[in-house]
């Protein structure tokens, strides 16, 4: 009887140390948008969203200018990065030898590990002045921006884009070259297409690290509150409007900030949402194979 | 139909060289960035460098204060979000087994493990600094970064659960010992290396945040004594030194310095890991 009183303390305890997630997910939720709200209601959701000026001395808040330059800096970042990382991810499961493996793995590792304020530090002492050099203007632009952020999402979408070619079955592998197919028609129209669901999320995820990223897009992007029109030109994105501004922010303009902040988290929200979607359909497809 | 298959052929063994091509500048983009970085900051670092604090706002002097801010911080951040997360992980494989609430966790992780830096460190200032009146200081700081960690070390200690083999937990109980009986004797025991690898994840990524810290650390010069002193970890030090122009041969510096820590941290795990699997695998 004593053991069976044990056993259920243990575990009513341990339900609620997991209880804390959720709990830590509605604080941070609640907290921002308490802190994010008045801002909205003040300015307006139309006004905030659309808005073109960010003027905090005339209490002027409209973020479409960055939620702009966001969506631009993710897809130049995007393109730069899912033929290499993909690539990368189809060489590692295909094509390399076991030396080339055991030099990636770490490799992939050490991306991942390397700081933000490292990236950002590198693209300001190098990538800068070389776009300053060759092409003019200051070199904080868009583009030098996307390089550093394909560079750290390189890591992410790699290894979870392996993961999900390394668990199609060798069965199809098999049978496509049994067949005849050379490797790179088994690749590209076997693997890649099984793969599909797990490659797409790997890019989700990439995404969403795209646009979460603060400290390297700060230090190369030039933060000036415009749309872009070309590579070439400085950019502020959602997260470095939060991280330069937040140190002297006091009253509407501290609101305002958490309001950036709202936008952000809905975004990595639905990106975690649909991710997560299509893992439980690719699940239940392949159970539907079976 | 010859010239066909010649087609195939070649563009088989043109994709070959692309796919190898891939692989080789991955390869090479680290070693670019890493080999810069140490390069222009191996000269510079010494041990006045690592052992005294800096002066005139970090133009000379060195980076002692920031090595304790990093290291106190991280490890305040780890000490907190250890325990949460390896109970959690836990409770989650050992005991609620599939049901709504073990997907509405699973969502929560999932969505801290991707939610920005900057948010976490939004809701360090809005809560920990300011509504918990805990001020600009270590364990603000140290409370955010452990938000952060939960979903890594949760994730990776599951993992490790999850490869203890079933012989294990069905033996202890077969032998009338309790589920938390076994837990504790049997199959913590058993997965702690792979806890441990996840422990040490969290800390890497703690050690590199800067977005989080920003606004809940303070700034200040001093080594911090108790955790209720500002400090400025490595990152933010960084941060300020590069985006401020002060001293381009201690920002090199620096960033060897936080370089060496985070591989270190790295190849220390792999070794653990890969040592732990070949004892497993002679057994």
């Amino acid at each position: 009887m004593n053991k069976h009183l044990e056993e259920y303390i243990v575990e009513k305890s341990l339900l609620i140390v997991t209880v804390i997630s959720i709990i830590i997910i509605l604080l941070i939720i609640g907290f921002i948008f308490i802190e994010g709200m008045p801002a909205i209601q003040e300015v307006g959701l139309i006004d905030f969203v659309f808005g073109m000026e960010w003027s905090p001395s005339n209490d002027i808040y409209g973020i479409f200018p960055m939620i702009i330059g966001t969506i631009e800096m993710m897809i130049v970042s995007l393109v730069i990065a899912i033929p290499l990382s993909v690539g990368c991810s189809i060489f590692m499961t295909e094509y390399a030898n076991t030396t080339m493996n055991k030099i990636l793995k770490p490799t992939i590792q050490s991306l991942a590990g390397i700081p933000s304020v490292i990236y950002g530090f590198f693209g300001l002492v190098v990538l800068v002045p070389f776009v300053r050099d060759t092409f003019g203007g200051t070199g904080y632009s868009l583009i030098v921006a996307s390089v550093i952020l394909a560079i750290m999402i390189l890591p992410t979408i790699i290894s979870v884009s392996q993961d999900a070619l390394l668990a199609v079955p060798s069965t199809y592998k098999e049978a496509s070259l049994g067949l005849g197919a050379t490797k790179w028609q088994t690749i590209y129209k076997v693997i890649l297409p099984s793969a599909a669901p797990g490659v797409i999320t790997a890019i989700i995820l990439g995404m969403g690290r795209a646009i979460g990223e603060t400290m390297a897009v700060i230090m190369v992007a030039g933060n000036v509150v415009q749309i872009p029109g070309s590579l070439l030109e400085p950019l502020r994105v959602l997260t470095s409007n939060i991280a330069i501004e937040m140190g002297y922010a006091i009253g509407l303009h501290y609101n305002a900030l958490f309001a950036t902040g709202i936008v952000l988290l809905i975004v990595i929200m639905i990106l975690v949402l649909i991710a997560d979607y299509i893992g439980y359909k690719s699940r239940v497809q392949g159970s539907g194979d079976l | 139909m010859s010239n066909n298959l010649e087609t195939v052929n070649r563009s088989d063994n043109m994709m070959k060289y692309v796919f190898w091509g891939l692989g080789i500048i991955t390869i090479l983009i680290l070693i670019v960035i890493i080999g810069y970085i140490l390069i222009n900051g191996v000269p510079h670092i010494n041990w006045e460098f690592l052992t005294t604090a800096p002066k005139d706002s970090g133009a000379s002097g060195g980076i002692y204060p920031m090595i304790i801010s990093t290291i106190y911080v991280t490890f305040i951040a780890v000490l907190i979000a250890t325990p949460i997360a390896v109970l959690s992980a836990v409770y989650l494989y050992e005991y609620a087994g599939d049901n709504l609430f073990v997907h509405l966790i699973r969502f929560c992780t999932e969505t801290l493990a991707s939610l920005p830096s900057i948010i976490y460190g939004l809701f360090g200032l809005a809560f920990f600094v300011e509504f918990m009146h805990l001020g600009w200081c270590v364990l603000s700081a140290s409370l955010t970064l452990a938000l952060m960690a939960i979903p890594t070390i949760m994730r990776t200690s599951q993992n490790a659960l999850e490869a203890v083999p079933p012989a294990y937990r069905e033996g202890s109980l077969g032998l009338g010992a309790t589920r938390w009986q076994t837990i504790v004797n049997v199959i913590l025991p058993a997965a702690i290396p792979g806890i441990v690898t996840g422990i040490i994840l969290g800390m890497a990524r703690a050690i590199e945040e800067t977005a989080a810290i920003m606004y809940t650390v303070g700034s200040s010069i001093a080594a911090p004594v108790t955790v209720f002193d500002p400090a400025r970890p490595l990152p933010l030090h960084l941060y300020m030194l590069a985006t401020e122009g002060i001293s381009l041969e201690n920002t090199f510096a620096t960033a060897t310095v936080l370089i060496v820590m985070i591989l270190g941290i790295t190849f220390i795990t792999n070794y653990i890991v890969d040592r732990y699997q070949k004892k497993m695998m002679g057994e």
